[in-house]
């Protein structure tokens, strides 16, 4: 962790910050998008269609509608409390996301070495647990400076929660821990470099000293329970308790809650594509032979770029000109990604990002697929079958390393 | 950097821990305040194993962690029993045996 | 004035405040946030001093566990604000001016028997070195702790129960 303070290293990760703020305000925006779609064609029917194409500009109309709304603050309610829990939530589920590696370390982009990360720390997957727990923080005191009989409720189950799963979740990672020896994510990575057999890889899921399954079962169901989303929702879904502990809150307030709990989201699933699904690793080994699966990331922008520019004209409004427009420019993109010089960078975040959209899309299809948990059959699934299990999966983790030895 | 100005925090936030103990009249407030002199203690253990080049600090900090979880955890149990057979907070009204 | 002592700095100014905001709040929940600030900025310095994995124990821990359980309890109770009583005239002439002089003096008189100390490196990386002490040199008091720890457990799941059949208890005036 000692890295010299020199001037040029504080410019470079201010400029990692912002955009990576940029990147994961705009993905949290567009994930709520990607919710409701996903939610709607699984429940058969189109979801936000009309707002710009395809709804795509759903979130601009819902963000000027949270900004606009009126602000109230309850009567009785601790003024700095109440003020700065919305703060917390949202503040701690983003700054994890600085921990996260995108891509290979060091890239040299502009001529300047820098790796994909911002916060390359010895214990970063520690730094992002302990900014997990702080994070209950914000539930607790927005429940109890509401100060509402809802709130307080509603906050108490949720934080009880939230402390309960999230001895399950870090007690998951622990066979991973021991596999590897180390907390630093980034070397996390490059252990589950290698394909068993020539061509399956060795990602902590298909580990060939002991599959992480278990591990990676507890890790998902205790990652549910800790960003408070249904299946294990009961504290904050509108059927049950109002609101639960946002109910006192309004516009920018509630946003804030909203936003944090879908960064949250984010950082989860980027933790279990790292942790279990191998991060930015290709799928495919390096063989001259798979040389060809280089180009996948240019193959799947064109393609998703001809699909724009095909759907486009079948619109009438504005669209027509819009859309094409957007799949033209995903073509030049999938060009340029195609280019010798590019395609090397390109292949660790496409990677990653791939893995963390099909970790959040399994996360949505549960929370649209299952029935929520009684609070008192959540509490008794976190303590006496996750816990345990995740002790299990340790004592065999252990067990399988010191047989391999 | 001088570990002693480590050691002087320490011996701040420890005296101010005292203070609170000392002065405060609300039960948890003074637990609250033996937490403090508890992390004071462990930033002059951390602050010794750094000046000494040992690790030993670091482990002994590990337990007064542990130690502390538990008696935080026993001693709110002890204050939710009084707050429940007193109704009351105050130190000063839960001096007796006998209610 | 290195970046380490502006850092120190800044981290110590917050620890203090916050202590002395523990101590001064009529509210105890305020008093739980100051003293989880207190801690967040103590974790700071245990990153200063290079114990990177005490430090995030410290906040996974401490403030992420015990002070939650704090703050669960004050929320519980329903702790409210302190009543506010003027200082007896002893205890604002000669016990704050004591009080003050007693952290001046424990600062200034240990800090001057310090002075000489100097951070040595450490030979193992943190984290490798604290396991390998914790788990061959003191796994027996390690081993102790988890039975500390679920002695605890059930002290505290016996005390905080009701009595069976005792009806619940309303909060008198």
């Amino acid at each position: 962790m000692n890295v010299p303070f020199t001037q040029s290293i504080l410019v470079i990760s201010l400029i990692k910050v912002v955009v990576l703020l940029f990147l994961v305000l705009t993905s949290v925006a567009y994930l709520v998008w990607f919710e409701r779609k996903v939610a709607a064609h699984l429940q058969g029917r189109w979801g936000p269609y009309r707002v710009g194409p395809h709804g795509l500009l759903q979130p601009l109309a819902d963000g000027a509608k949270f900004l606009l709304k009126e602000d109230t603050t309850p009567a009785g309610a601790d003024r700095l409390l109440y003020f700065t829990a919305p703060a917390i939530t949202l503040t701690l589920a983003i700054s994890a996301i600085a921990m996260i590696p995108f891509g290979p370390t060091t890239v040299h982009i502009f001529g300047v070495a820098t790796p994909l990360v911002i916060a390359n720390i010895n214990v970063g997957l520690l730094a992002i647990f302990a900014m997990t727990s702080i994070g209950v923080y914000g539930v607790a005191l927005a429940g109890w400076s509401s100060n509402s009989k809802y709130s307080l409720l509603g906050g108490l189950r949720s934080s009880a929660q939230m402390i309960s799963y999230e001895l399950s979740l870090t007690l998951s990672v622990v066979g991973i821990l021991l596999l590897a020896g180390t907390f630093n994510l980034s070397e996390l990575i490059l252990r589950q470099d290698g394909f068993t057999w020539g061509y399956l890889p060795q990602w902590n899921l298909l580990n060939p000293i002991l599959p992480q399954i278990l591990g990676f079962f507890c890790y998902f169901i205790a990652a549910i329970a800790e960003t408070n989303r249904a299946p294990f929702d009961l504290a904050e879904a509108e059927s049950e308790i109002v609101a639960g502990y946002h109910t006192e809150y309004s516009s920018f307030k509630f946003a804030m809650f909203f936003m944090g709990e879908y960064a949250s989201m984010i950082t989860v699933a980027c933790l279990a594509s790292i942790l279990f699904l191998g991060g930015w690793l290709s799928p495919f080994p390096p063989t001259p032979g798979m040389d060809w699966t280089r180009y996948i990331p240019s193959a799947v922008l064109a393609a998703s770029g001809v699909a724009l520019i095909i759907d486009g004209l079948r619109h009438r409004s504005f669209a027509r000109v819009v859309l094409p427009l957007l799949g033209l420019l995903l073509g030049a993109l999938s060009f340029l990604c195609s280019q010798p010089g590019v395609i090397d960078y390109v292949q660790g975040p496409f990677w990653f990002l791939a893995k963390v959209l099909f970790v959040l899309f399994v996360y949505v299809w549960v929370r649209w697929t299952l029935p929520r948990f009684r609070y008192d059959q959540l509490m008794r699934f976190g303590w006496k079958f996750l816990f345990p299990v995740a002790l299990l999966n340790v004592v065999l983790t252990s067990l399988a390393l010191v047989m391999h030895r | 950097m001088p570990i002693s100005y480590y050691l002087a925090l320490s011996a701040v936030l420890f005296g101010l821990g005292v203070i609170g103990f000392v002065f405060k009249r609300n039960i948890i407030t003074i637990f609250m305040s033996i937490e403090l002199m508890l992390n004071a203690v462990n930033l002059a253990f951390i602050a010794f194993a750094r000046a000494l080049g040992q690790l030993q600090g670091q482990v002994f900090v590990f337990f007064v962690i542990v130690v502390a979880a538990a008696e935080a955890a026993v001693g709110l149990a002890i204050v939710i029993v009084i707050a429940r057979n007193r109704q009351s907070l105050n130190v000063e009204r839960i001096n007796l045996l006998k209610l | 004035m290195t970046p380490q002592l502006v850092v120190f700095l800044i981290l110590a100014a917050i620890a203090v405040a916050g202590a002395v905001s523990v101590i001064l709040q009529r509210e105890p929940i305020h008093s739980a946030i100051s003293l989880i600030t207190v801690m967040i900025a103590l974790a700071g310095l245990f990153l200063l001093l290079e114990s990177e994995f005490i430090a995030a124990v410290q906040i996974i821990v401490y403030a992420g566990a015990i002070m939650v359980l704090f703050v669960f309890v004050i929320m519980l109770l329903n702790a409210g604000a302190e009543e506010r009583t003027n200082m007896s005239r002893m205890a604002r002439y000669v016990g704050v001016p004591l009080a003050i002089f007693l952290l001046i003096e424990l600062a200034y008189q240990i800090g001057a028997a310090t002075s000489s100390m100097t951070a040595q490196p450490v030979a193992d990386g943190a984290t490798r070195g604290l396991s390998m002490l914790l788990f061959q040199d003191f796994v027996f008091p390690f081993e102790l702790t988890s039975i500390l720890i679920l002695i605890a457990i059930l002290g505290a799941l016996v005390l905080a129960q009701r009595s069976e059949g005792a009806p619940p208890q309303r909060a008198k005036q």
